[in-house]
């Protein structure tokens, strides 16, 4: 059954048109939260290095329900809902921390760290008088469990059975594309978060678009960053859910394609005065300087250049979407290398040279399109299928997104 | 209190949001000396001593650059802001060298005519008395955010 009203349909044009409402309708987006997120998905919760140590534990989201993720006496990863068996209320208020067990201040009962309800408190009553009756059971109103799946140290979870194993999820291709960044034990150097006006969609588009990143982000095509005649190209798989896009060192300096075409990316006359931020290393050995992944619905793993990092997608309602960067690098960096990355973290994030703009774009969009929920936007840049390309001239992975998306939502 | 070192700290400390708030950015590196620390963190990073900053710069030449890749290279819509800075603690360290930490808000000014609160914090402070031309600079600016959250984007810095 689609989980859409009868009166929106998806345009006759398939993956190349992407109807509006898509990204404005309330019911389309409390439909996404049950079939998406609470559906066949695996959710990144974040790293596993942000819980090193036993009885470790952080609280998240999976779409918008919260979830307590912890690393239990046992070492193991569990993942359950944040709602306590009773009333409902929150059961952990702290953003991390450690603990043996967990307490819901509103009437105090308790769970182990893999969710399990293991105290009520006055279960039996004070002298003689109240408690519950002798066959009440409230575990069958406890949080929900998740399944945890992790992958390279890379954390997710899932409420369903039916989702496939997290490798075959992502995808073999894109699962190397991982591989290649997450090659050794992380040391993490810190986050924020990036309050984006839109709706998720925009953004997710946003970073699998391969087309706009020369275009939008001058920083970039102005130093021969990234620039589309840049040998590189893009990988979809997942079934079109995840994606790795790639560019590769060096430039011919020759290449004047934005030139002649009049860009505004192609603006030149103006150098760093401290260019010393972009002599990056290739520190994973093999020419590519730039690598942006995703997976389905809100995982983004980013290299630009020696900069690395994961940024968790969460939707905040219909038009706000809440984007948690974890900026890391190798446990094995020297201090030469993490004041390297220090220096190119500004290149990324809210006031990032080459990412501040998407903060923005995406929120065009919203409000560029508010008066036209039944016309589409255009996605035909390298066809109307989904396929790989070694060309980034594309919008493959864009329309691969909605091949995942309309499955998930029988669109 | 030395009232002639807090005054000249406060002057300092107003004439730099004024010169941003202006939207006379070209002027901002100068309140730094040619070596310098300016970088902007979150709260929550400075107390899980993670190192990680929103914008980090460690010479003049480096804040040259954020701004005239404000002025080239970036898109955002046209703002401004509004710096509040209140509560400055002065501390003299050496004949040469002070610390100031000082509370501050920010309001956001969208060319829509949208205002929001865009930022608060504290500015953490290392100042030298006779930079260049005989001018305060500052030999670090540690600006801590309260929140870790940011809304839509930071370009202006604060």
């Amino acid at each position: 059954m689609s989980a859409v009203p009868a009166s929106r349909a998806w345009p006759a044009e398939g993956l190349a048109r992407v109807p509006y409402w898509i990204y404005q309708d309330e019911d389309v987006y409390r439909r996404e939260q049950e079939h998406i997120y609470r559906g066949d998905t695996w959710n990144f919760l974040g790293l596993e290095a942000e819980l090193p140590e036993k009885g470790d534990f952080k609280t998240t989201f999976v779409g918008e329900m919260p979830v307590v993720v912890t690393r239990d006496e046992g070492g193991a990863l569990n993942c359950f809902e944040n709602r306590c068996a009773h009333r409902g209320a929150l059961l952990c208020l702290k953003s991390r921390g450690n603990t043996k067990e967990i307490t819901c201040i509103y009437h105090n009962w308790t769970y182990d760290l893999e969710g399990n309800l293991t105290g009520v408190a006055f279960r039996r009553g004070v002298r003689g008088q109240g408690g519950m009756p002798e066959d009440a059971k409230p575990e069958s109103e406890a949080p929900r469990k998740l399944r945890v799946a992790t992958f390279c140290g890379l954390m997710f979870a899932t409420l369903s059975e039916a989702t496939p194993p997290i490798e075959q999820y992502i995808g073999p291709e894109v699962a190397a594309k991982i591989r290649r960044v997450m090659k050794e034990p992380v040391r993490l150097l810190g986050g924020y978060t990036q309050v984006l006006q839109s709706n998720w969609k925009l953004y997710f588009e946003n970073v699998k678009d391969t087309y706009h990143a020369s275009l939008l982000h001058l920083f970039f095509s102005t130093f021969r960053l990234n620039r589309l005649e840049q040998k590189g190209g893009v990988v979809v798989g997942g079934e079109g859910g995840s994606h790795a896009s790639f560019t590769m060192m060096k430039s011919d300096p020759s290449g004047d394609e934005y030139e002649r075409a009049g860009m505004r990316s192609a603006s030149g006359g103006y150098a760093l005065e401290a260019p010393q931020m972009l002599e990056s290393v290739d520190e994973i050995g093999d020419g590519v300087t730039l690598q942006i992944l995703t997976v389905f619905p809100g995982f983004v793993l980013q290299q630009i250049m020696n900069s690395l990092a994961v940024r968790q997608v969460l939707p905040k309602g219909v038009r706000r979407t809440e984007l948690v960067w974890t900026c890391f690098g190798y446990a094995s960096d020297d201090a030469r290398m993490t004041e390297l990355r220090m220096k190119q973290a500004n290149l990324v994030g809210p006031a990032g040279y080459i990412s501040l703009e998407d903060g923005a774009a995406t929120g065009f969009v919203q409000r560029g399109a508010a008066g036209a929920s039944e016309r589409s936007s255009f996605v035909e840049m390298g066809g109307r299928t989904v396929e790989s390309n070694e060309s980034r001239v594309t919008e493959t992975s864009v329309r691969g997104l909605w091949q995942q998306y309309r499955r998930h939502m029988g669109l | 209190m030395d009232a002639a070192l807090q005054l000249a700290v406060e002057n300092l400390l107003a004439r730099y949001v004024h010169a941003i708030d202006d939207d006379r950015l070209e002027d901002w590196p100068g309140f730094f000396a040619e070596t310098c620390l300016y970088r902007i963190t979150t709260a929550e990073n400075l107390e899980r001593g993670l190192p990680l900053s929103i914008i980090y710069g460690d010479s003049r030449a480096m804040l040259a650059d954020r701004v005239s890749a404000l002025r080239h290279a970036n898109i955002y819509e046209a703002q401004r802001y509004r710096h509040t800075v209140s509560s400055t603690l002065v501390e003299r360290v050496d004949a040469n060298t002070a610390r100031a930490s000082s509370n501050f808000q920010v309001v956001r000014i969208m060319h829509t005519g949208e205002s929001m609160l865009f930022a608060s914090g504290r500015y953490l402070d290392r100042i030298r008395m006779k930079g260049d031309g005989g001018e305060l600079q500052f030999e670090e600016r540690v600006v801590v955010l309260d929140s870790r959250s940011v809304d839509t984007l930071l370009a202006i810095p604060l």
